[in-house]
């Protein structure tokens, strides 16, 4: 259905246009005063202020070490098989390779890369991984000047990542359990 | 031959031409700056050459307020690449950006920016006629704009010619009419006369301020600035009709537009505002001494400065008129003004003769 919009026909006031002209006027002043002498600027100049990110946000995946300083990953490969770009790339130790360095694995990966050009920041990864050894943390502006430097290696996610106290899964499971005990929905 | 005249007219017109240019190419600028400001924003502050950040406190201060943007604009224009689009009439497209340009830069020339420095008047041309010149060379700009849009071959470039030819042709009549008051008042077409006249007798914007505000108005139509845009209205004609031009073609309608600011800054300074003269610190007679040649030349610049922030600033204050209202301020409320006012100056004048 159309809508007529009643149109008033302009006062006289209104056709010299100066109603219009001053409140042009007080607006625009306003605002430059603002910015210019209490120096109100909505603008963020970004490399050097920075946002703070949200704790719940999903950054770039990279590896941590536990409170020793030993890799938490177990090589299990799981995040490689669920990243949807394909995006982590593990080469297991094999016969011949590394054994862990840290006591209760058997196994820590000889090589682990993270291409961070595919990577679409799913958090997919850190939400499989058994010995919570990959976290999704708070870096988004990843800079390289080639393809080749935006593969992250093991060491560079280990030292990116830093380091995680213990390992919180059964903690977390515990909670887990505990909240499906007490359901919040009542019968 | 005059070698003195012909030597001393180059000198200044490499002068006016380079002052005009830098004024157009920092007036991008402060147009960027003032509209940051209006908005809340901050503005160009980081384009800076590699030295800059070497010079102790001068350089950040200077890449901070944007002073190296107009250069990295104008590089820009020149290195990018020179598109011609398909199906353009080629003749017609090379030459409208020349043809806009052209008529912007000729209509500086018979502004008196000064009075006198040693022996030479501070005018490029000190015409007779220098108004009915000017009016005459800004009648030329339409078709600059007109010859862009149709030579384009395309649809939104050609409303912007349409839309440019019906308003300059109407407001250039306001704009015309406006002004004879002032001729009448002074009875001379002679710039430098006009400002002499005003240095004794006071400025012209308090004998008609009516003509001052139809000129201003009719200035802002005739330099298709907001709100009067329409032939390059982004948000109805994509670009209007500098859409199909790019690279220095496209810099040339920019520096068409912005030397019209400039050259109708100037006017409205010349005809309304007296000049280069001030009514104080003995600045309203002919130079005796360099510095006060030098000081002439400064009063015009902050006079003329000031209007080109009013145009920059009205710019971020109206929305466009629509067509139809542009029409009818044009033709039914100033021009019937302007002829009342030409009407009332006579009266007037002929009740004191």
């Amino acid at each position: 259905m159309a809508i007529t919009v009643d149109r008033k026909p302009l006062t006289f006031w209104e056709k010299l246009y100066l109603p219009a002209i001053i409140g042009g006027i007080k607006v625009t002043t306003k605002h430059a005063w603002n910015t210019l002498i209490k120096g109100k600027v909505v603008t963020m100049e970004y490399p050097e202020q920075k946002w703070t990110v949200p704790d719940h946000y999903r950054g770039a995946p990279y590896l941590v070490k536990d409170q020793e300083g030993h890799t938490k990953c177990v090589s299990c490969q799981l995040c490689e098989f669920v990243c949807p770009p394909k995006a982590i790339r593990i080469t297991p130790p094999g016969d011949t390779g590394a054994k862990a360095d840290r006591t209760n694995a058997e196994k820590m990966p000889a090589e682990f890369e993270i291409n961070m050009l595919r990577c679409i920041y799913c958090g997919f990864c850190q939400e499989v991984c058994p010995e919570e050894a990959i976290f999704l943390q708070k870096d988004y502006s990843l800079v390289g000047t080639s393809r080749a430097e935006m593969i992250y290696n093991k060491e560079k996610l280990l030292s990116l990542g830093g380091e995680v106290g213990g390992i919180q899964k059964w903690k977390n499971k515990l909670e887990e359990a505990k909240a499906q005990e007490n359901f919040p929905v009542k019968l | 031959m005059d070698w003195n005249f012909i030597i001393f007219s180059l000198v200044k017109l490499a002068i006016i031409v380079g002052v005009v240019q830098g004024l157009v190419a920092y007036s991008v600028l402060a147009e960027r700056k003032i509209s940051a400001w209006i908005q809340d924003r901050v503005g160009p502050n980081r384009c800076a050459p590699p030295f800059a950040k070497y010079i102790p406190v001068l350089g950040p201060l200077l890449t901070r307020w944007g002073m190296f943007q107009p250069l990295a604009d104008g590089l820009k224009f020149m290195f990018k690449e020179d598109f011609t689009p398909a199906g353009v009439k080629k003749i017609y497209f090379f030459l409208a950006p020349a043809v806009a340009v052209i008529p912007a830069m000729l209509t500086v020339a018979v502004i008196p920016f000064g009075s006198v420095m040693g022996n030479q008047k501070m005018v490029l041309a000190d015409l007779n006629v220098g108004i009915l010149y000017t009016f005459g060379i800004v009648s030329m700009g339409v078709y600059g704009i007109v010859l862009a849009g149709y030579a384009a071959n395309s649809k939104y470039p050609m409303f912007g010619g349409i839309r440019s030819s019906a308003q300059m042709i109407s407001y250039e009549i306001s704009m015309g009419m406006s002004v004879i008051p002032v001729l009448l008042i002074v009875g001379n077409l002679n710039l430098s006369h006009i400002i002499g006249w005003q240095a004794t007798n006071g400025w012209m914007v308090l004998y008609s301020p009516i003509s001052f505000i139809i000129f201003m108005v009719a200035s802002f139509a005739e330099t298709n600035r907001t709100p009067f845009d329409l032939p390059e209205a982004e948000t109805e004609l994509v670009g209007g009709y500098h859409t199909e031009y790019g690279s220095m073609k496209f810099a040339l309608f920019f520096l068409a537009e912005y030397s019209n600011m400039v050259s109708s800054s100037a006017m409205m300074v010349t005809l309304f505002f007296g000049g280069w003269t001030l009514p104080f610190w003995g600045l309203d007679h002919p130079a005796n001494s360099i510095g006060m040649g030098i000081a002439h030349i400064l009063v015009f610049m902050a006079k003329m400065l000031f209007f080109m922030v009013v145009f920059i600033w009205v710019r971020w204050m109206f929305p466009r008129f629509r067509y139809d209202q542009l029409m009818d301020l044009g033709w039914r409320r100033f021009l019937p003004l302007a002829l009342v006012n030409i009407l009332i100056t006579a009266l007037w004048l002929w009740m004191r003769s």
